[in-house]
């Protein structure tokens, strides 16, 4: 029988010629920029875009950005650090803190989650989850995990302005992120390389006009593990290819599945390939290593994803 | 099942909420995931609403279609949730 990684598996080689090709004529042909900006967070993504685009058009025509906020792990500089030293690329610190404090982002998060946690204040952090991780039959409600001061977690559910309000709040963080990324595309004429790989892209995993915005995206046709081959081919530093994505939005550190995807992603990615080449249900749980029922209810997940990333990905509409 | 005339609420909000006026699209037994009528964050509103409505605590472990999705379904878990003497 066909394993999981036998069906995802690419010729890493192949495939980055044809990115890195595909990059040069999109950057300097279609759009006519000189290099390109990109956002580092220190995960696999964003470390693999970058690494592409240095061997697309060169070192000395990429500009990575590192933009920490108070509540970024510090982890995510000094991962993004060692992308830049391993490609002996530009790099520049814009630190949005600022930004988020004058936008009200952080006092507006805090203020959702007091709609359903009173308490909630200094000294205090949180997270955003989803109900039964590993369970798609359940809808996706969210709830918030706080931890006091002194340790004390606790799990609420959240009512839908509570929901919304911490939602719409975060989102000023990807979106200062980008009006950095502009800000330097402007003063260099380079383009702005967007990060999303296919997961993310198809299903909405993205912040419309945040990290969802971009003039190229080098990966967003990649899956997830077919990003990781590409990382491993590339020499992404070790650490960066063996840390497990996390969203690094939340005070508290957040699993892409416990805010987002439900099943672990090595099978949300099975389960999306499978469904975009036509597999059945029974076909894909062998190969996924999942029950059926399971691979069922995470295909109408993917369903109910693309509903929501159909008004992310839409261009603006006009009267005709 | 819940009378459907003591679901005139539910079938209301979810007119007013998300068809955006348009009552003919509903049917009772209609799919809200299958048709793409409510969303996650649309099903969080419909069981606060159902929840102050009918003055009832909608647990975690209910959270799931056989319950919420559609007005058939509603009607159903409904009346589980309530009692006959309530007239729902």
């Amino acid at each position: 029988m066909t394993s999981g990684a036998e069906v995802l598996r690419i010729d890493p080689a192949a495939e980055t010629d044809r990115i890195v090709a595909s990059i040069r004529h999109l950057v300097f042909n279609d759009l006519r920029r000189r290099g390109a900006v990109i956002g580092v967070s220190g995960g696999i993504d964003s470390s693999v875009v970058a690494f592409l685009c240095a061997r697309a058009l060169g070192n000395d025509r990429i500009q990575i950005l590192f933009t920490p906020e108070a509540e970024s792990s510090p982890d995510s500089l000094r991962l993004g650090r060692m992308v830049a030293d391993s490609l002996a690329a530009r790099w520049a610190v814009e630190d949005i803190s600022q930004i988020l404090a004058g936008a009200r982002c952080y006092e507006r998060r805090d203020a959702a989650i007091r709609l359903v946690v009173p308490e909630y204040g200094k000294g205090y952090k949180s997270k955003i989850v989803l109900p039964g991780v590993q369970d798609p039959s359940r809808y996706s409600i969210f709830s918030v995990v706080v931890q006091s001061p002194d340790g004390q977690s606790k799990k609420v559910r959240l009512s839908p302005e509570a929901y919304l309000g911490i939602v719409a709040a975060t989102n000023f963080k990807q979106r200062a992120r980008k009006m950095i990324e502009y800000h330097h595309a402007d003063l260099l004429q380079y383009a702005v390389a967007g990060t999303p790989n296919r997961l993310e892209y198809e299903l909405g995993f993205f912040v419309k006009n945040g990290d969802g915005a971009a003039d190229f995206k080098p990966i967003a046709h990649l899956y997830k593990s077919q990003v990781f081959q590409l990382a491993a081919y590339l020499g992404v530093p070790q650490e960066i290819q063996e840390r497990r994505p996390t969203t690094d939005t939340y005070t508290l550190e957040q699993s892409q599945e416990e805010f987002y995807f439900k099943v672990p992603l090595e099978q949300m990615d099975l389960c999306l390939f499978g469904k975009n080449n036509g597999m059945s249900a029974v076909e894909l749980a062998g190969v996924a290593n999942m029950k059926v029922e399971q691979v069922e209810q995470t295909f109408k997940m993917i369903d109910s994803h693309r509903k929501v990333a159909h008004y992310l990905l839409a261009s603006p509409k006009m009267v005709e | 099942m819940v009378e459907m005339d003591k679901l005139e609420p539910v079938r209301a909000f979810i007119v007013e909420n998300f068809l955006f006026g348009r009552s003919g699209e509903l049917s009772d037994g209609q799919s809200f995931l299958e048709s793409g009528i409510i969303d996650s964050t649309g099903i969080l509103e419909l069981v606060t609403f159902l929840e102050k409505t009918y003055s009832i605590q909608v647990g975690e472990e209910e959270l799931i279609p056989e319950n919420l999705d559609s007005i058939s379904n509603i009607s159903r878990y409904l009346r589980s949730k309530t009692s006959s003497t309530s007239g729902v």
